[in-house]
């Protein structure tokens, strides 16, 4: 059941990779419509108050000017509880950023030189936007509230246990802000006609964007035409609409049909689109003299933001990942004026393994036990907290063969002692983990065209993954024919519902959706099908949910070299090793593998975006500021996994592979950069001056 | 302003061109030619790499006016009809395309690091390449799809396209 995989086919090319290279993909922005205008968004330099006037005159001068709009002659949209599609509805700001009108003009030029001319007044309030923990600000989110929350967990007597352990660690992590940064910036183009309102906008969800914004608007969902072909990254920044959206739409309905056309600058992003919200970790681990946990304790606190609650539950991370019998998992907020932190990249996960991965570590020099072999004694046999079977779990697996990959045998577990030249050398581990979801609802059309062509249709977003091509070769196995006779069509809510490009769940779930089509179809029209034959159907149940803890796993290894006299910190080697049930494509799934390591990679060295607490923005918000690893800052990065067959996660044996490359990374950077120093960072990104002492 | 210039090898004009808007502007929102990306603005990304007169720049760093009477050569120009050039199909083979986004100006970035050097090293690849972010990749199948294409071109000049114009 299990091994390492010596992959055989590279797996089909990505069916739009011709599209691509060529330029002639189209994203929201490129679409071709006639006459547009283009917008420019008015935003709110201060961070919390009111708008006490605006005066426009100046900007509707401007030669080629046909609209500003502001809260004054903005049309009343529905309140549908999202804050953020709220726009232009009072005069109230809550962040720094927030968009408060827009100019619509000819060219894009015309419109950002006449929003420079608003004048806009504002009655200042104190705001609050210095993340810290403060009684004041910080409160335990209602777990009830929402099915997406875990509350607070006890059990046994962490206390007691830590006082007895032969081994302990209290320690303290930090992470910053970090912002997605998508190639693709953020962009739509809006128009509104007889038939209703057609977004081509660049989204993780046509239909989500669509069963928010009709009702924003006061429309039928029928009426709101979502068109999204192809997304230049995403990483969770697009999952929600945001504000833009809601911005760009109100705007046209004041052109006359004209379409209009925005997409956020760089900048605007670090304000308009979501961002990974700042944390403060405490991890208390207790453990005997073999090195087995008898107590774990995780709090977290995250930002969120007073004017829309966000929560990611970093501390989770702790609830299922090793045994304990003594556990205490809390998650706190501290709210702040500041714009609403959203979904990046693994979130909690991201975060949280960086705490808990870093505090094993600590906890392994301390109790001078191998870090990979303190990860194997504390293997659960269950699911910790809910008791469940694992569907499926191959961490020891992924930890043993990558050991084995590594050379993890020959390290020397001595911190501090190897110096080449000018470079201080060491390795690091970290286990890696991520829940296997499944987003039920969807549904999927399958059509034979003629001659066994057949024509699949399903509304889901490929936002660069490889969702096409994965999902073209699970409908060509479903149907038993060759991928080259079937047509994917995907994208846009003229194909039937799909649910959101998320939590690594897309493969999973309409994967399942498609194979399930086909089966119904099967059954409908039989083998030999008439041209025309069409049936539309969506996956069941997955009557294995709740019954098993589903998750895929994951081991990361790093060699770091930490410069003796700067502190320069390259990770010149990385390798990841997976188990995540099915890999549907190898040469898809490598690149996302490979993509989720160099953004841990890039978490763990580079990107924070730093808030100055006196205004409540982000200094650094362009990709000047803002580093995002580079190719030069990358060295070897090595990808494997497990071949795992898992039949309870869903009908395909798929786990997501999106996000869990990317939980790990920073903790085994990290964890390599103190065997490399015998210095320990806690606060991320681990920047030269911190190793400097 | 009326702009005139060769792109991808054809004469184009432009009309009512304000000189200072960026040449990626004059060529995704005048031209019809949206292969070059809009993606920082500042010249950080390179998302928008195209040739002029054969020299990779940022077009969003070019004013308009700057590109009069030159050649400009840009994604859309690398393929010879139907047929890809040796870095678009190495791109493809080695899955080096995920979103697709910093591709067009990677693969301008790539033809004119082979042109210039046919055997390039990991080390000059990566020195070449540094200022073409990729959020999605990681890299390493950019690093493998261009030792591929300069495999393939046999360590003799060029990938095979015409973007960068006639270059002698």
């Amino acid at each position: 059941m299990t091994g390492a995989t010596r992959a055989t086919s590279p797996g089909p090319e990505r069916i739009e990779g011709h599209a691509k290279v060529t330029g002639t993909a189209r994203y929201a922005f490129e679409h071709p419509v006639a006459d547009p205008l283009y917008l420019h968004p008015l935003r709110a330099t201060i961070a919390r108050g009111r708008v006490t006037s605006v005066d426009t005159t100046a900007a509707e001068r401007v030669d080629g000017v046909r609209l500003v709009l502001t809260h004054h002659n903005a049309e009343a949209l529905v309140p549908i509880g999202d804050p953020e599609l709220a726009v232009l509805q009072s005069d109230e700001i809550a962040f720094r950023g927030q968009l408060i009108g827009a100019v619509v003009a000819e060219t894009q030029e015309s419109a950002a030189h006449a929003a420079d001319l608003v004048e806009i007044r504002y009655e200042r309030m104190a705001h609050d936007s210095d993340f810290r923990d403060d009684a004041d600000i910080v409160y335990t989110p209602d777990a009830d509230a929402s099915p997406m929350l875990s509350p607070d967990l006890e059990e046994g007597d962490v206390d007691a246990a830590l006082a007895d352990a032969a081994f302990t660690v209290d320690a303290t992590y930090t992470t910053p802000t970090e912002h997605h940064n998508p190639l693709e910036p953020h962009a739509v183009i809006a128009a509104w006609d007889d038939d209703g309102l057609t977004l081509h906008d660049s989204n993780q969800g046509s239909h989500l964007v669509r069963d928010l914004i009709a009702p924003l608007f006061g429309v039928d969902k029928e009426r709101v035409s979502v068109i999204s072909p192809h997304v230049g990254g995403a990483f969770g920044s697009k999952g929600m609409p945001h504000g833009h959206v809601a911005l760009t739409a109100l705007a046209a309905r004041h052109t006359a049909g004209r379409p209009v056309k925005y997409a956020l600058s760089r900048t605007q992003m670090f304000e308009l689109v979501g961002y990974r919200p700042p944390t403060r970790q405490r991890v208390r681990l207790g453990a005997d003299r073999e090195g087995r946990l008898v107590a774990t304790e995780h709090d977290s606190l995250e930002q969120t933001s007073r004017f829309k609650q966000y929560a990611e539950q970093s501390a989770s991370a702790s609830r299922e990942m090793y045994t304990s019998p003594n556990r205490r998992v809390t998650n706190r907020l501290a709210a702040l004026d500041v714009p609403a932190p959203t979904w990046m990249r693994a979130p909690g996960e991201a975060g949280g393994m960086y705490a808990l991965e870093s505090a094993m570590d600590e906890l392994a020099v301390s109790a001078g036990i191998d870090p990979v072999e303190l990860r194997l004694r504390n293997e659960p046999e269950v699911a910790p907290v809910s008791g469940l079977p694992f569907s499926s779990r191959n961490l020891p697996a992924c930890l043993r063969e990558g050991a084995e990959r590594f050379g993890w045998h020959e390290r020397d577990p001595r911190p501090g002692v190897r110096r080449e030249g000018d470079w201080l050398v060491g390795t690091g581990v970290a286990a890696s983990s991520f829940p296997s979801l499944f987003f039920p609802g969807s549904l999927a059309t399958i059509r034979h065209e003629s001659g066994g062509k057949y024509r699949v249709e399903i509304g889901a977003v490929d936002i660069g993954t490889g969702s096409r091509t994965a999902l073209t070769q699970l409908a060509a196995e479903a149907l038993e024919v060759p991928v080259e006779a079937v047509e994917l069509w995907l994208g846009s809510t003229e194909q039937p519902h799909a649910s959101l490009a998320g939590g690594s769940a897309g493969t999973a779930s309409w994967g399942s959706t498609v194979v399930e089509a086909v089966r119904a179809f099967r059954t409908e029209h039989g083998h030999d099908p008439v041209s025309g034959a069409e049936t539309t159907a969506g996956a069941g149940k997955n009557p294995d949910a709740g019954e098993y803890a589903m998750h895929s796993y994951g081991a990361q290894f790093a060699e770091v070299r930490v410069n003796a006299d700067t502190g320069e910190v390259r990770v010149p080697r990385m390798l990841g090793v997976f188990a995540a049930g099915r890999i549907v494509n190898p040469r898809t799934a490598r690149s996302q593998f490979l993509g989720g390591m160099t953004m841990g990679i890039s978490m763990a060295l580079h990107e924070h975006s730093v808030v100055d607490e006196r205004f409540g923005h982000v200094v650094n918000h362009d990709l000047a500021g803002y580093h995002i690893a580079g190719n030069a800052d990358v060295g070897s990065v090595e990808v494997d996994w497990i071949d795992e067959h898992d039949p309870h996660v869903n009908p395909v044996g798929v786990k997501g592979i999106g996000e869990i490359g990317i939980v790990g990374t920073a903790a085994a950077i990290g964890n390599a950069a103190h065997h490399a120093t015998g210095v320990r960072v806690r606060d991320l990104p681990l920047t030269p001056e911190k190793f400097l002492r | 302003m009326r702009l005139n210039l060769t792109v991808n090898g054809r004469a184009m004009t432009a009309d009512d061109v304000w000189e200072g808007e960026s040449l990626l502007y004059v060529l995704r929102e005048r031209l019809g030619l949206p292969g070059s990306k809009n993606a920082c603005e500042q010249g950080e990304c390179g998302s928008c790499t195209v040739y002029l007169d054969r020299v990779p720049v940022c077009a969003c760093l070019v004013a308009a006016g700057q590109a009069q009477d030159r050649e400009v050569g840009t994604v859309e120009g690398l393929a010879d009809g139907e047929e890809l050039s040796t870095v678009q199909r190495a791109f493809i083979d080695e899955g080096a395309v995920q979103c697709g986004f910093c591709t067009p100006g990677l693969l301008v970035a790539a033809d004119d690091l082979i042109e210039r050097v046919p055997e390039p090293s990991d080390a000059e690849i990566r020195e070449a390449l540094a200022g073409n972010l990729c959020r999605c990749t990681g890299y390493e199948k950019i690093m493998a799809a261009v030792r591929t294409a300069a495999e393939r071109s046999g360590g003799t000049s060029g990938s095979g396209s015409s973007a960068g114009g006639d270059r002698t």
